[in-house]
């Protein structure tokens, strides 16, 4: 569809997805080895030779199948699962990258953070990394449970109302990775879809020079789609920095026109996808928190498109 | 058509989603007489269409939209072979 969706789950593209990627492969492996063991002594419960029978239904067999081979089998996965995975949780070092993830119902609230820890550029549904290094997300929610997912670039992580989880992500190479939230949060749960852009370090470097000179700058004069987005009333719920759009309830559109994806990860990002979302977001994402705009006509639509487009 | 996502608008015979409802629904375009109420329902007018509807329909709510003229070719054959024709 666009890229990096779906996202492969068994694909890792970085250190934090490699170990559970590996763990997995091996309980799919041992899992496989045991359901064969399994349907061989059945197979020979069933058919067998009288004497062969015997054995399979003896305590010998009972206690070396079902009680010593699994204490065995699984004290040593966990072992094993632990230490493969203990990287995971080794402790942040604080002078990595940060960015605040929040989940809302249901999209993604995105602000990276500088060095006190301040929300210094806010987005959203689309995530901006340097590709070689680790990036620390704090993980949030603003209303229910939800659960960050980019499998080519970690495991899952809660993101609970109340707590701040963190979790590390790194890409090796420049890529474009699809997340995905995994953890039911009500209605149109299954259209929560996330980017992550890795860049060449350079890249990144010049892209957040760019948003934060923009920030700095006045807006572009927005001429007949500026006004249609105030008084159509966009702006109650959607901030363009530096304009008087300064909702905060729905995602920040200050750099919408340079987002891959509409929707939150499920729709390209064009001046015709923006109109059938604007004019209609509820045929395409039922019962989201943005009502459809049916009242406006193909010339208001095309000015309101044509204005998102050039937020970059 | 998934590419530039013609279903943020269109109801699209063989897309199961997103059904848009902003523009009319593509089920039946084959028989359908006029493109936009205006044009001649044939293929290349179609193609020409989807790739630059506001030159050939001033007031169009269609854009241009992001796709090759074969692109354009493809998604009209595949309008007409599924929309009944």
């Amino acid at each position: 569809m666009f890229d990096g969706w779906p996202p492969p789950v068994l694909d890792p593209a970085g250190p934090y997805a490699t170990s559970v990627g590996l763990l997995s492969w091996i309980l799919f492996g041992l899992a496989a080895a045991v359901l064969l063991v399994v349907l061989a002594a059945l197979y020979a419960a069933l058919f067998g030779r009288p004497e062969l029978q015997a054995k399979v239904g003896g305590k010998t067999a009972i206690w070396v199948g079902g009680v010593a081979f699994p204490v065995v089998v699984l004290t040593a996965l966990l072992i094993y699962g632990l230490s493969l995975t203990r990287h995971l949780s080794d402790p942040i070092r604080g002078d990595e990258l940060r960015v605040r993830v929040t989940g809302e119902m249901w999209w993604w609230r995105v602000a990276y953070l500088d060095a006190q820890g301040r929300e210094a550029v806010q987005d959203a549904n689309e995530l901006h990394i340097p590709a070689g290094r680790p990036v620390v997300l704090e993980l949030q929610s603003a209303d229910v449970i939800h659960s960050f997912w980019v499998p080519r670039l970690s495991g899952k992580l809660d993101m609970i109302p109340g707590r701040r989880n963190l979790l590390r992500i790194q890409a090796d190479r420049p890529g474009v990775f699809g997340g995905q939230c995994a953890e039911y949060c009500g209605g149109p749960h299954a259209l929560m879809g996330f980017t992550v852009v890795a860049h060449e370090p350079a890249q990144f470097e010049r892209l957040m020079q760019a948003r934060l000179a923009r920030l700095a700058a006045a807006p572009a004069a927005g001429g007949s789609g500026s006004q249609l987005f105030q008084s159509t009333g966009c702006a109650a719920c959607h901030r363009i920095a530096g304009t008087g759009a300064n909702g905060l309830a729905g995602p920040d559109l200050t750099f919408v026109g340079n987002r891959r994806t509409l929707g939150a990860g499920i729709l390209p990002n064009n001046r015709g996808t923006l109109m059938g979302w604007i004019g209609n977001s509820q045929a395409i994402k039922p019962n989201n928190r943005m009502p459809s705009y049916q009242g406006l006509s193909a010339e208001q639509l095309t000015q309101l498109a044509t204005y998102l487009e050039n937020q970059k | 058509m998934e590419r530039v996502g013609c279903g943020s608008c269109h109801v699209i015979p063989g897309i199961g989603w997103p059904k848009g409802k902003v523009g009319p629904a593509l089920d039946g375009l084959g028989r359908q007489g006029l493109i936009a109420g205006k044009l001649p329902n044939e293929p290349d007018v179609l193609a020409a269409y989807i790739r630059n509807a506001p030159a050939l329909v001033p007031g169009s709510a269609m854009p241009a939209m992001p796709v090759s003229e074969q692109e354009a070719q493809d998604i009209a054959a595949y309008l007409y072979q599924h929309g009944g024709r």
